[in-house]
C-alpha cells in the first residue's frame, strides 16, 4: 500500500533502532555483585 | 557507532585503571574455625599492617576512586582499630561492605551501624539450622550469628546481606536459606566453594555434586535477587546464563588484600604464584595495581585452551582460576567443577598430592572436633 | 517522567570516576555501578547542573547526529537516579 509517509517513516523507524542500539551502547548498568569477594 | 564502542566484557577483561572495589582481609585472626575457611584463619599475624597503614591504604584507595571496600579476614571485627578504620574509610567517601560472623554484633554495635548509610553488613552462615551450620563453623556459630541479625534487625539497620557457602551439606536448605533472609527483610548470597585455604582439605567431600549444580542452578535461575558475587558463572554452560558479569575479575576489575599488606589475585588464591605485590612497597597498592606482572598478565587476552573446542567456552569462561589451581588442573583448561564433566575426566589425571597447597596458613593449632 | 527541557543535575550521592573509555559512575545510596561509554557523555553528565535545560546542554555540546542517543541515555540515568531534576 502506497503511503506518502512511508519513507519517511521508515527512515524514523530506522533511527530509532540505531538510537536504541547506540543508548545500549552509551549507558549500561553493571552488577555491582559482579565478581568475587564482594560482601 | 557500535564499531566505536567495545563490549563492557572487554573493556573490563583488558583491566582497569583501579579496581571498582576490592577485598581486603583485615585480619587474619579469628574466633571461630570454620573447616573451609578460605584463608586459613585463625591465629592473628604478627605483622599486620597497624592502623597508620591501613589510613594509608584507605587513602591510596580515596586517591583511586575505589568506590568501596569489601572488608573481611578472618573476623575483621576482632581488630581494636575496626571501627575507627571504617569511620576513616567512610570519611575517605570509600563506602566499606564488612563480612562477620556476628560474634561482634551486640545491640550497641548494631545500632551504631545502622547510623551509617555507607556501611554494609554480611552475616555469614553455613547451614539453615543449627545442626548443618555447626558442623562447618563451630558449636555455638549459628546462634551467634542469629542474634547477630536479631540485633541488626532491632537496631533497624535495614537490609543486611546473609552469606552462604554452598556445601553439599546445605544445598538442599536453599529454600529455608531464602526463608530465613525474607524474614529479616535481609538479602541472600550464595557463594562457591573453592579449594582455597582449609577448604583445599574439604573440597573433594563438601562440593556440590553434578546434580546438585544443576539444582542450583536452575534455583538461582528462579531468583534473580539472590546474589552470587558471580560465583558460579561456571554454570552458565548450562543454558541461559545467570544475572553477572560471568567473567573473572581477578587482577582486572578486583584484587585482594591480605592482613600484612600483600596483594593478591583474588581472595581465593592466597599463594605466591598469584601474589602481585606488597602494599608497604613503594608505590603502594597504586603501583601494584597499574604495573605488577602478574595482573598485568592477566588482563592480556586468554585463549580458550584446552576448552577452545567446547562450544560453551563463551557461557563459562573456563571457570574459576582459584577452584582449577587448587585442584592441581591447569589453568587454560576446564574447571574441575566443569558442567560438561571434561573437568571430572581432567581430575583423574591429577597426581594424588601433587595439588598445589595453600599451607597451614594462620589456621589455629587446635583442631575441632567435627559432627 | 524524563523531560529534557528541564533542568537536572549529577546526584549528590554519585561518584563519577572517569576511565579511559568514558566514565564509570556509582551511586553511593542505591549502591549501583553504571558504565558511560563515552567521555563526552561523561562531561555532559557531570556539568549537566550548569545548563538551563538538558536540551540546551545537549544543543551546546554534543554533535545534533547524537542528540537522541544522548537523550536516550540521559533518560535511563534519570530513572536509575544518578541524574535528578534541579
Amino acid at each position: 500500500m502506497t503511503n506518502p509517509g512511508g519513507a519517511v517513516a521508515s527512515e524514523e523507524t530506522v533511527s530509532e533502532e540505531e538510537d536504541l542500539v547506540e543508548e545500549d551502547l552509551l549507558v549500561e548498568e553493571i552488577s555491582i555483585d559482579g565478581m568475587c569477594g564482594v560482601y | 557507532m557500535p564499531s566505536d564502542h567495545p563490549r563492557l566484557i572487554d573493556q573490563l577483561k583488558g583491566g582497569l585503571d583501579a579496581p571498582i572495589c576490592l577485598t581486603w582481609e583485615l585480619t587474619y585472626g579469628c574466633n571461630l574455625a570454620c573447616v573451609h575457611c578460605l584463608s586459613s584463619s585463625g591465629r592473628r599475624d604478627p605483622n599486620e599492617l597497624s592502623t597508620a597503614e591501613a589510613k594509608a591504604v584507605i587513602d591510596e584507595l580515596r586517591d583511586l576512586q575505589v568506590f568501596y571496600v569489601n572488608i573481611g579476614g578472618g573476623e575483621p571485627t576482632i581488630r581494636s582499630d575496626f571501627y575507627e578504620l571504617i569511620d576513616y574509610s567512610v570519611a575517605q567517601g570509600v563506602g566499606v561492605k564488612f563480612s562477620t560472623n556476628g560474634s561482634t554484633i551486640n545491640p550497641a554495635r548494631a545500632a551504631r551501624l545502622a547510623g551509617s548509610d555507607y556501611v554494609d553488613v554480611q552475616i555469614s552462615i553455613d547451614g539453615a539450622d543449627e545442626a548443618t551450620n555447626d558442623a562447618v563453623r563451630g558449636v555455638g556459630s549459628f546462634a551467634m550469628a542469629r542474634r547477630a541479625m536479631d540485633h541488626l534487625a532491632t537496631a533497624g539497620f535495614g537490609p543486611f546481606k546473609i552469606s552462604v557457602v554452598v556445601t553439599r551439606q546445605n544445598v538442599a536448605q536453599l529454600d529455608a536459606f531464602a526463608d530465613l533472609a525474607d524474614g529479616y527483610g535481609a538479602q541472600l548470597r550464595l557463594t562457591r566453594l573453592r579449594p582455597s585455604g582449609r577448604g583445599a582439605d574439604v573440597w573433594h567431600e563438601l562440593h556440590p555434586t553434578n546434580e546438585q549444580q544443576v539444582d542450583l542452578y536452575r534455583w538461582l535461575l528462579d531468583r534473580p535477587d539472590v546474589l552470587t558475587g558471580d560465583s558460579f558463572f561456571h554454570l552458565s554452560a548450562l543454558g541461559e546464563s545467570l544475572p553477572g558479569l560471568n567473567l573473572c575479575g581477578a587482577g582486572r576489575v578486583v584484587c585482594l588484600i591480605d592482613p600484612v599488606g600483600d596483594v593478591y589475585a583474588c581472595p581465593f588464591v592466597l599463594h605466591s604464584e598469584f601474589k602481585a605485590g606488597q602494599v608497604r612497597d613503594p608505590g603502594g597498592f597504586t603501583r601494584v595495581w597499574r604495573q605488577s606482572p602478574l595482573f598485568l598478565s592477566l588482563r592480556e587476552p586468554t585463549s580458550a585452551g584446552a576448552c577452545a573446542s567446547c562450544g560453551s567456552y563463551d557461557a563459562c569462561q573456563g571457570g574459576c582460576m582459584a577452584a582449577k589451581f587448587f585442584t592441581g588442573l591447569p589453568l587454560d583448561g576446564p574447571d574441575p567443577e566443569c558442567v560438561k564433566g571434561y573437568g571430572e575426566a581432567a581430575l583423574a589425571g591429577v597426581a594424588a598430592g601433587s595439588a598445589p597447597s595453600p599451607g597451614i596458613g594462620h589456621s589455629s593449632p587446635v583442631t575441632f572436633r567435627r559432627r | 517522567m524524563f523531560d529534557s527541557s528541564t533542568a537536572y543535575r549529577l546526584d549528590p550521592k554519585v561518584a563519577l570516576r572517569p576511565e579511559p573509555f568514558g566514565a564509570l559512575a556509582y551511586h553511593y545510596g542505591s549502591r549501583r555501578l553504571t558504565f558511560l561509554r563515552s567521555k563526552l557523555l561523561a562531561d555532559v553528565v557531570a556539568d549537566l547542573g550548569d545548563y538551563e535545560s538538558v536540551d540546551s546542554a545537549l544543543d551546546q555540546r554534543v554533535p545534533a547526529g547524537q542528540h537522541r542517543a544522548y537523550r536516550q541515555a540521559l533518560a535511563s540515568l534519570a530513572t536509575s537516579e544518578f541524574i535528578c531534576a534541579v
